[in-house]
């Protein structure tokens, strides 16, 4: 038994906290954020695919480096941390998860190598409209190998080149890979929270769907394919909240107010150990559910809702309440506390609601309780 | 990252098992906050036989008659101890704290004379630090230690001290000098609670039992050999005292949510099974995900141990988290019987009323070893470096200092 990264994982994550400290200050999040015809920064994004992290988790024979999910958890934790406006997400979390679990060998060896060299960049696209897509909500659909149908919101959707699209074929629910720069696909921008991440409709006429994984296996595949992700953005989340700790910390020991550091007031220190606390207990459910992502184990199911749980509560409580701890400067544009207020909405949203999340862990330890 | 066993923790767990089958009584005893003392004789064979096993203080060294066993092998045997009903919480303060203590600052034939009893179960400690005029305020000790010759008079009062009634022994906080700011005029004492002059009083808790006493002295006189540490430096020995109680791994007691679960599945609510009621599964989901980061959180901590590493903060965070949602776990069972709820005959109520003797009992937990608001005031000063208090009572010689209004 062990519980913490090696000293070889920590080494990477120190030298992508470096790396991004020196190339994803905040000025390079609101430069997407304060320009919408900015959809990411490209730059930070050929720069991480020259580190090598896109394809720290593919394999080698696929043009990866073949590491291990802990390692993409590391940088995970670290992009979050950095907020990096880059669709690391969409492309790795869920194209490449979805092409490692799901791909024939043909796809695979299509898609990932292209991933793992920055040349590709992915989308999930399962929504159509409020509240969870399900069997009997899902329209788009699948004839002969075309899709139809609309799809919002997708992050990522203005840029990424391969979509996993949620759709019907022959009444099955089923998972397609759709090239969005082929014919048949329109693509509209969505206003959203959070600007310093891109969202759009896609809309498909037509549209050459490829299957990925076997039909009628849709809705289990997505699930399969959010427990990775969720595991890995509660790294991005543990990553934000503790930034947020952080600066609430720093801001709490310069600020003073009635003659003394705020800091030193209880209302405010208490507020910044429960803080501590949430971010903590985020931490060991997301280091839980790296080990059951990365040993493949059948806890993680339960594991990647608790870590998705505990993340979102953590991010929720330590994003709000550094505003807080702000005062009136928390709530301007240019102090950075909004950064995080708005990623941390993006990210509870973006694989699925924690409500959601809540159900599906205790549907499952009501599984493990009759076992 | 691997949260399962190595070949050799796989096979110390095998051969902690198979002991523990072969030793453990299945039934019986129960674990518990509440010293009542009616198990007292069960738990003090159960000791006597898990030291001679080697399963007692398992990372003690062997020269103290530990098996000089790792801190992963203390939490494997703690798990699978958890699964029968053995009661070692008489023990936990002395082992824990007092014993450790005394290993610190005794000399070697006081040290000879008390670890191997205590660790075999035979004598019990208690840790007289709390008084009337303050427990968070443990420095405020005001009862007096005066020298005479070799030995020193006691006169004074603590209170709360756990498992008083069934003690042997105990380390006493006393203050030996009230000209000097109160956290330099302390010492620390081992004292013998059958001694003359020591009379104590159970308290009456309001969980209804009685594990808890105060504890009054009178010209009790103790050999200065009884000293624990220089004197006036019975702050520092206590801040020692105080580490262990927070490194001590102890395990969550109490009912879990998935016990509430169990309970949610008899209930029904509305036509329906509790256990499908939504309200309830997203707090059951919101506790496991706070339980389960605690026990990961615990394991962050031994692995740093493990590794020789001063274990990070992590672990401050446990009481305070354990204690609150078993307070509200319990309330919600509560509820989620209706009217019945109330009922606390164990003969009726689910669980033998394990969540309603639970909604009792959890006040305590969130008072004792620290309160909620101490251990919140401790994670931002010690861990997130924020300042301390306003303090007025620093460079004021104790016998200045006010008190109650
Ligand atoms: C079940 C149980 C067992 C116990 N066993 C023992 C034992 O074996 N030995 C022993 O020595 N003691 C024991 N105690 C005593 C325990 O340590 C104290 O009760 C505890 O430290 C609180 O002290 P107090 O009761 O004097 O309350 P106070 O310190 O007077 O606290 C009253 C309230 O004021 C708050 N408060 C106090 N100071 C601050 C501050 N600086 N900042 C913010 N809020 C503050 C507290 O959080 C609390 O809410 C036990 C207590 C309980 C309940």
């Amino acid at each position: 038994m062990n519980f913490d990264f090696s000293d070889e994982q920590k080494q990477l994550k120190n030298e992508a906290r470096r790396f991004l400290q020196r190339e994803c200050g905040p000025e390079r999040v609101r430069a997407i954020l304060d320009h919408p015809e900015k959809a990411y920064d490209k730059e930070l994004w050929t720069a991480a695919a020259a580190q090598g992290w896109l394809g720290a988790a593919i394999p080698e024979q696929h043009g990866g480096l073949g590491l291990g999910r802990l390692e993409l958890c590391a940088l995970a934790e670290e992009l979050g941390r950095a907020l990096a406006p880059i669709p690391f997400g969409s492309t790795i979390y869920f194209l490449a998860e979805a092409i490692l679990l799901a791909g024939s060998e043909t796809q695979r060896a299509k898609y990932l190598p292209k991933i793992a060299a920055g040349e590709l960049i992915g989308a999930l696209a399962s929504s159509e409209g409020p509240g969870e897509p399900t069997v009997a909500s899902l329209q788009a659909s699948v004839v002969g190998g075309k899709l139809t149908g609309a799809k919002l919101p997708v992050t990522d959707g203005d840029i990424a080149n391969l979509a996993v699209v949620l759709a019907k074929e022959n009444g099955q629910p089923g998972l397609f890979l759709v090239h969005l720069e082929g014919p048949g696909v329109s693509r509209k921008s969505l206003q959203t929270l959070d600007p310093s991440r891109d969202v759009a409709q896609l809309t498909f006429a037509g549209a050459a769907a490829e299957p990925l994984g076997g039909a009628g296996e849709g809705f289990e595949l997505l699930q399969q394919i959010l427990d990775r992700a969720a595991v890995l953005f509660a790294f991005e989340q543990v990553g934000g909240a503790d930034r947020c700790l952080e600066m609430s910390k720093d801001y709490a020991l310069s600020r003073y107010a009635f003659g003394r550091p705020i800091g030193s007031y209880q209302a405010i220190k208490h507020k910044l150990a429960d803080m501590f606390i949430k971010n903590e207990l985020a931490r060991s459910n997301a280091y839980y559910g790296a080990w059951a992502l990365n040993a493949g184990a059948p806890e993680l199911p339960t594991a990647a809702a608790a870590a998705r749980v505990a993340a979102c509560d953590a991010y929720w409580y330590a994003s709000k309440e550094n505003i807080q701890t702000h005062g009136g400067i928390g709530f301007t544009w240019e102090v950075d506390c909004q950064l995080y207020y708005r990623r941390c909405r993006q990210l509870a949203l973006v694989a699925g609601a924690p409500r959601a999340w809540k159900e599906r862990l205790v549907s499952q330890l009501e599984r493990r309780n009759v076992a | 990252m691997d949260f399962t066993d190595t070949p050799e923790e796989a096979a110390y767990r095998e051969k902690a098992r198979a002991w523990l089958i072969a030793n453990a009584p299945k039934q019986g005893l129960k674990p518990g906050r509440d010293h009542d003392g009616s198990d007292l004789a069960e738990a003090r064979a159960w000791q006597t036989k898990k030291a001679a096993a080697g399963y007692a203080q398992i990372t003690w060294p062997k020269e103290w008659g530990g098996p000089g066993g790792t801190p992963i092998q203390s939490v494997i045997y703690a798990q699978e101890e958890a699964k029968f009903a053995v009661n070692s919480g008489y023990f936990l303060i002395g082992l824990g704290m007092c014993i450790p203590t005394v290993m610190a600052f005794a000399d070697e034939e006081t040290k000879k004379r008390f670890v191997g009893p205590a660790l075999r179960g035979e004598e019990i400690w208690c840790q007289l630090f709390s008084e009337p005029s303050g427990g968070s305020d443990a420095a405020a000790a005001r009862t007096r230690a005066v020298r005479d010759g070799d030995e020193w008079v006691i006169n004074g009062q603590k209170i709360w001290t756990s498992g008083a009634h069934l003690s042997d022994y105990g380390i006493l906080l006393a203050r030996t000098d009230i000209d000097v700011p109160k956290h330099k005029g302390m010492t620390m004492f081992w004292i013998d609670m059958r001694s003359p002059g020591v009379e104590i009083r159970p308290i009456h808790q309001m969980s209804g039992a009685s594990g808890f006493n105060e504890v009054f002295f009178t010209d009790m006189r103790i050999k200065d050999s009884q000293r624990l540490g220089p004197v006036g430096d019975g702050w520092k020995v206590a801040i020692v005292t105080l580490m262990n109680e927070r490194l001590s791994v102890g395990d969550i007691r109490g009912l879990d949510p998935a016990q509430f679960l169990r309970l949610a599945r008899e209930v029904t609510i509305g036509g329906e099974s509790a256990a499908r009621n939504h309200a309830f599964r997203e707090k059951i989901a919101d506790w496991y995900v706070q339980f389960e980061g605690l026990k990961h959180t615990r394991m962050r901590t031994i692995t740093s141990l493990s590794r020789g590493q001063t274990p990070g903060p992590e672990n401050s965070i446990g009481k305070v988290v354990a204690a609150n949602v078993a307070q509200e776990m319990a309330r919600e069972a509560m509820e989620m019987l209706d009217q019945f709820g109330i009922i606390n005959d164990p003969s009726l109520a689910p669980l033998a009323a394990g969540f309603q003797n639970q909604v009792l009992a959890t006040p305590g937990n969130r008072i004792a070893g620290g309160t909620d608001e101490i251990m919140r005031n401790i994670i931002a000063e010690r861990v997130l470096g924020l300042p301390g208090d306003v303090r007025l009572d620093k460079d004021v010689a104790f016998k200045d200092i006010p008190s109650w209004r």
